[in-house]
């Protein structure tokens, strides 16, 4: 939660427009007698001024698939297309770089875990390096690195080495760097994990104000849910190999079994005893101010039991989980639920391994959800 | 021989010793930076990667390094006579000395330019740098404090290696230390060639290290210079021999 509601007023900068897009993404390593696949398929999708995370575990394959957007490693086969152009055919089939790539590279920005300034260059020729490849003259590298600087916040340290620096003014550094070539996509790994929570706040700020100042598109990977809650408007959950989850934060959230909404709003709580009904309520917008709960409450004069909740702000709106008990089995609550979702929120029977599974009554219902988190799996695999 | 009489003898050995260690090390620098930056950039997985020009060059320059010194100079007599016109003197030591130090330096260039964060190369790719901008604005002014360490190490070990060039008649210290301090039982001027020598070993490693550790010192607030090919082994803080 440190991360959340950072952002005051998010005005949405998205547009319809596809700037990244992967189609059939695969990449295998070939390890002497062992082969892995790192990406398996990958299809992903960001829309222009959008910020999208991908999160996933450890060796998911987030850090191949970011690089294979810029082709800083080369797919084995799938394509890759930012700005409308193909870079996996502009690339052809050599190994290196061709002049092609290299100037579509220029406009792609990278932000990097570890910074990965020079560290025989000061501050400002730090920056000034993706303009010296570009060749523009000395004096607009100057002017322009800062300018840039300015941006980030770092005027003052324009000749500073990076060795002087904290992680956080490294990292702006590697931001002001990325921007040089006026890109239209930043791409970014990690590149809060090696800081402490203050830090990553004001970096996770000054990248949804470049966002939303330049309409830059970015593409970020984390280990965070509290990074995506912070600035993303849409989310991909990768797991080995594969996207088994993508959208906005909102669609997610209305997705029945998301993992993703599961862990950026972990709603907790048992049943308090059998014969009870448990629904998880998910709201955005409007309702969340609501008092949709005590109005149910009084409305068919019945005693809810919260059993856990989280409410936050996502891209400047309100969004919200909660994990309910109502009394009596599932059928006595069909006019309640009715209520519920009448109200625009979105309600899910909880499917819990309740002990009352003797009870026939019980039985149908209770079945159903089953049935869907069996189908969310089988999605998952 | 009294010390009046030694410095006519002294100061030409001595610059003819300066004038051979100079040249070669002008020479090895020349030829051993790039073949050790194309000995990294070819190697597997590097951004040339090349198993058949990494293996041939590996191969050369394992075959220059393990060759002594004493027969390299002897078999290069033909070449030498060929390249200066003659194979006696300061000059034409130098051709042997050259390549001599070209590998070894060329070893110490691998090492020094191994040592970059591959990162700074990915970072300088994913702006659209090609190799030769990765090289010329990431390996060498970030590997520039080793460098520096590594042509300090090659100087010095060409300083003994002229002595040695004395034998064929190239001049210099050690052919003074030799010829007076050894065939004609001269003590004092075997001593003082040996304090020049010294002093001379000295100036070049105090130079070499001061400049890597200016260098060094740009990007580090108050760390310590890496001086690795200087000091193999630092020695660890808390560890007791
Ligand atoms: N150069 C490589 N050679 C062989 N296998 C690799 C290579 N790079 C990555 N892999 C493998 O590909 C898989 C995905 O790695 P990747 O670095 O993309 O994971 P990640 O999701 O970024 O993990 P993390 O969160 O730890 O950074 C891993 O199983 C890894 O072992
Ligand atoms: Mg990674």
């Amino acid at each position: 939660m440190p991360y959340a509601s950072v952002i005051p007023v998010a005005y949405s900068t998205v547009t319809e427009t596809p700037v990244i897009t992967t189609t059939g993404l695969r990449k295998v390593y070939h390890s002497r007698d062992r082969e892995s696949v790192a990406l398996d398929g990958v299809d992903l999708h960001v829309r222009e001024g959008e910020v999208f995370g991908v999160v996933g575990r450890s060796g998911a394959g987030k850090s191949t698939l970011i690089r294979c957007v810029n082709l800083l490693e080369r797919p084995t086969s799938g394509t890759v297309e930012v700005a409308g152009t193909d870079l996996t055919a502009l690339a052809g089939r050599s190994r290196r770089a061709n002049p092609a790539l290299r100037a579509a590279r220029s406009r792609i920005g990278m932000v990097f875990q570890h910074f990965n300034l020079l560290a025989s260059r000061t501050v400002q020729d730090n920056v000034e390096l993706p303009l010296e490849i570009l060749g523009v003259s000395g004096r607009e590298r100057s002017r322009k690195a800062r300018e840039l600087l300015d941006l980030v916040g770092l005027a003052d340290k324009a000749k500073a080495y990076p060795a002087q620096l904290s992680g956080g003014q490294k990292q702006r550094v590697g931001i002001a760097r990325a921007l040089a070539g006026d890109p239209k996509v930043l791409l970014s790994d990690e590149a809060t994990s090696a800081l402490d929570p203050e830090t990553t706040r004001s970096i996770l700020r000054l990248l949804r104000d470049l966002n939303e100042q330049l309409g830059l598109t970015v593409l970020l990977i984390t280990h965070e849910m509290d990074v995506v809650k912070a600035v993303c408007d849409s989310a991909a959950l990768m797991r080995a190999g594969r996207i088994v989850e993508s959208g906005t934060v909102a669609e997610l959230l209305g997705t029945p079994g998301s993992e993703l909404a599961d862990e950026l709003f972990p709603v907790g709580g048992e049943p308090s005893r059998p014969g009870r009904t448990v629904v998880d309520l998910t709201f955005h917008g409007e309702v969340a101010t609501q008092p949709v709960i005590s109005q149910l409450a009084r409305t068919y004069n019945i005693d809810i039991s919260i059993l856990g909740a989280a409410i936050e702000t996502v891209g400047g709106r309100q969004i919200g989980r909660m994990r309910v008990e109502l009394p009596g089995a599932f059928e006595e609550n069909v006019v309640p639920i009715g209520f519920l979702r009448e109200k625009g929120l979105r309600v899910d029977v909880a499917d819990l391994a309740t002990p009352d599974a003797g009870t026939p009554d019980t039985e149908p219902p209770a079945a159903e959800p089953d049935v869907d988190a069996a189908l969310v799996e089988e999605a998952a695999k | 021989m009294t010390w009046n009489e030694l410095q006519p003898l002294l100061w030409p050995a001595c610059w003819d010793t300066v004038y051979m260690v100079l040249w070669s090390s002008v020479i090895a620098v020349l030829v051993g930076l790039p073949v050790g930056v194309l000995l990294v950039l070819t190697d597997r997985g590097g951004l040339l990667g090349n198993a058949a020009v990494n293996k041939v060059l590996g191969a050369v320059v394992n075959v220059g390094r393990s060759l002594p010194f004493i027969i390299l100079m002897v078999a290069l007599i033909p070449f030498t006579q060929f390249v200066i016109g003659t194979s006696i003197g300061s000059e034409a030591a130098v051709v042997p000395l050259a390549i001599g130090a070209i590998p070894f330096f060329a070893r110490l260039v691998e090492t020094a330019v191994r040592e970059v964060d591959h990162g700074l190369v990915e970072a300088v790719q994913a702006m659209g740098g090609g190799t030769w901008t990765v090289v010329r604005k990431v390996l060498l002014p970030e590997s520039l404090p080793s460098l520096v360490s590594g042509l300090t190490t090659t100087a010095v070990a060409l300083v003994g290696y002229s002595a040695m060039a004395g034998a064929i008649g190239a001049g210099g210290l050690g052919d003074l230390a030799i010829r007076y301090g050894y065939q004609r039982f001269e003590t004092n001027v075997m001593l003082y060639t040996l304090v020049v020598l010294v002093a001379l070993v000295t100036a070049i490693q105090l130079l070499g290290d001061l400049t890597a550790r200016g260098l060094a010192h740009r990007g580090r607030s108050q760390a310590t210079p890496r001086l690795r090919l200087l000091r193999p082994k630092a020695p660890t803080a808390g560890t007791a021999s």
